[in-house]
């Protein structure tokens, strides 16, 4: 191997090994070691009580709707962005940023005046018995809000890198638009669409604060598991709230884990064909 | 003015297709993210111009906007040594544990901020680690700025780093190495050579950051204790006075932070144009396992 020559290594490296250990890595170790000290059969009992498992079943299921929304949405939007020409495309692609640039509480007040029953689209929706705000349907709206970008931005350089002759290919032996959408392009995109949907879908399950001014916050209905583990905390019930913020930690490990996994896979899917 | 097609039109490009999906995406879009931004303006000055800026002038919005402001002079600077000594470490050397390096800087990006900010309660809270220690030596962390920073440097920890990794590896070492071997020395080759080199791609993580800073929720929510006129961020100003039902305040206070949103995404597209942020993150791995696979 190459003798490396650049100096540095000692204080860059100890620079982030300091920085990483002290505001990523000891936080997140004493919220383990809090949860542990615990004890399995009060771990166990607080992390499978009805109101926590209802939060679960809320954040979980919200999470998937939104997700599935974003997938279909998402790549549509990334769709219409690279391969068609229309006035306004440019801020089109500017504004899908706007969900990571809006602090999600400024989200969450203007979701939830526009959809409360008395807001613009709560009016429009009323005539049918649509009610969003304070029910689930509006959790769903402030996940698909605050997810939105993930699928859009990890499919559109995938779809600009696209190889046309690839297409024309398909065209010259007759495949229809549809077959060649479904056969040749979407196995393409698969390991970026996967990649941002599990990006999605964990940002989802981790989203409070544009969630909790929309979702009316009724234990057992409408609470999400990260409102439940804050609720413990104004109770000053530490144990309960350590226990909870343990699951959507571990939740988010696995998360993560299986992003990694499915990646890899796809990639080597697309590598061999 | 466009030249007539010799082509077959590309899958999708048939009008009836075209018009019903940009059609669809368009109104999608609208109901969704550009309604939100017209809805904060409609209510933020539906009291008229006059309360708007009574709320903006009011001292309790004042300090909301200076803890805010405060807490990004800080937290961002920092974050931004921090990305740029990680990205030299990571890019410039091959040490054990590099990779491991990198997922671990990545996590906060996936974890939630209520678990960020319950997690920093168990090192600095009276209930944490150091908590009767920081409690003997009257030192405040929790429910003060020292906190409010420290759980926004948390979250966002990895913005400026991922920004310059991807970069920094596909620039190499050569020009550095190059330099040092000319007789630069180490300052002097990062600050002549690395740095004008990643000066965009820098510039568009610390904007990023910076966002997201200003605008965090969640994790402050739980470290700053929510004491008006004392503790209270931007955000959590506007969910304070949100419930207590001044909404036209709490959109007034929210139409600061949807400014910034708007200033932020325009210097987005503006460093984008100098080709910092476009980094095909997900093409260039795929491209890389493609080129280690082949024979």
């Amino acid at each position: 191997m190459k003798r490396n020559v650049l100096p540095g290594l000692p204080l860059s490296l100890g620079i982030t090994l300091f920085y990483v250990g002290l505001i990523v890595v000891l936080p997140l170790a004493a919220l383990v070691f809090k949860a542990a000290s615990l004890g399995p059969a009060e771990y166990w009992a607080i992390v499978s009580s009805p109101r926590a498992v209802a939060s679960y079943r809320v954040t979980v299921i919200s999470a998937l709707v939104a997700t599935a929304f974003n997938l279909v949405f998402g790549l549509a939007l990334a769709w219409v962005l690279v391969r068609y020409r229309f006035p306004g495309r440019r801020i089109v692609d500017a504004i899908v940023d706007l969900p990571f640039a809006l602090p999600t509480a400024v989200a969450g007040i203007a979701l939830t005046t526009l959809f409360a029953s008395n807001g613009w689209f709560g009016t429009l929706l009323a005539p049918f018995g649509i009610k969003v705000a304070y029910t689930p349907l509006g959790i769903m709206v402030a996940m698909c809000f605050t997810s939105l970008p993930f699928i859009v931005r990890t499919v559109q350089p995938v779809l600009e890198d696209l190889d046309p002759a690839l297409e024309e290919a398909a065209q010259s032996l007759g495949g229809s638009d549809s077959a060649i959408f479904v056969r040749v392009i979407l196995p393409l995109l698969m390991p970026a669409l996967l990649a941002g949907l599990s990006l999605s879908f964990a940002r989802s399950l981790g989203e409070f604060g544009a969630i909790i001014f929309i979702a009316g916050n009724q234990p057992m209905e409408t609470e999400i598991t990260a409102l439940l583990a804050f609720i413990r905390l104004e109770e000053y019930d530490y144990q309960a709230a350590a226990a909870i913020a343990s699951v959507l930690l571990i939740t988010a490990f696995l998360m993560l884990a299986a992003t990694n996994l499915l990646q890899a896979r796809a990639l080597r899917y697309t590598a061999r064909s | 003015m466009t030249p007539t097609r010799r082509k077959p039109p590309r899958v999708g490009d048939g009008p009836i297709i075209r018009r019903v999906l940009i059609g669809t995406t368009l109104f999608f879009g609208a109901i969704l993210v550009l309604a939100p931004l017209i809805v904060i303006a409609v209510e933020a000055f539906s009291q008229g111009l006059k309360a708007y800026g009574a709320t903006i002038a009011h001292p309790d919005t004042r300090h909301a906007i200076f803890m805010t402001v405060a807490t990004a002079l800080i937290a961002v600077p920092i974050n931004t040594a921090f990305g740029l000594a990680a990205a030299w470490a990571i890019t410039k050397f091959d040490f054990w544990g590099r990779r491991a390096l990198l997922v671990v800087i990545e996590i906060p990006f996936s974890i939630s901020p209520i678990v960020a900010g319950v997690a920093y309660l168990f090192v600095y809270g009276l209930q944490g680690l150091f908590g009767p220690m920081l409690e003997a030596a009257d030192i405040k962390i929790l429910f003060a700025l020292p906190g409010i920073v420290l759980a926004s440097m948390f979250v966002t920890a990895p913005f400026v780093a991922r920004e310059l990794i991807p970069l920094m590896q596909a620039q190499g070492r050569d020009l550095e190495e190059a330099a040092t071997s000319l007789g630069a020395s180490g300052w002097r080759t990062f600050f002549s050579v690395t740095l004008p080199n990643v000066k965009w791609a820098l510039l568009y993580g610390v904007v990023l950051c910076n966002a997201r800073v200003m605008g965090e929720f969640g994790a402050v929510s739980v470290v700053s204790g929510n004491i008006r006129g004392q503790t209270n961020t931007l955000p959590l100003h506007i969910e304070l006075l949100y419930h207590d039902y001044q909404a036209a305040g709490a959109f007034a206070a929210a139409s600061i932070l949807a400014t910034l949103a708007v200033v932020t995404i325009i210097a987005k597209v503006a460093l984008e144009r100098r080709g910092a942020g476009r980094r095909p993150a997900f093409a260039a791995a795929a491209k890389e396992q493609n080129a280690g696979t082949r024979p």
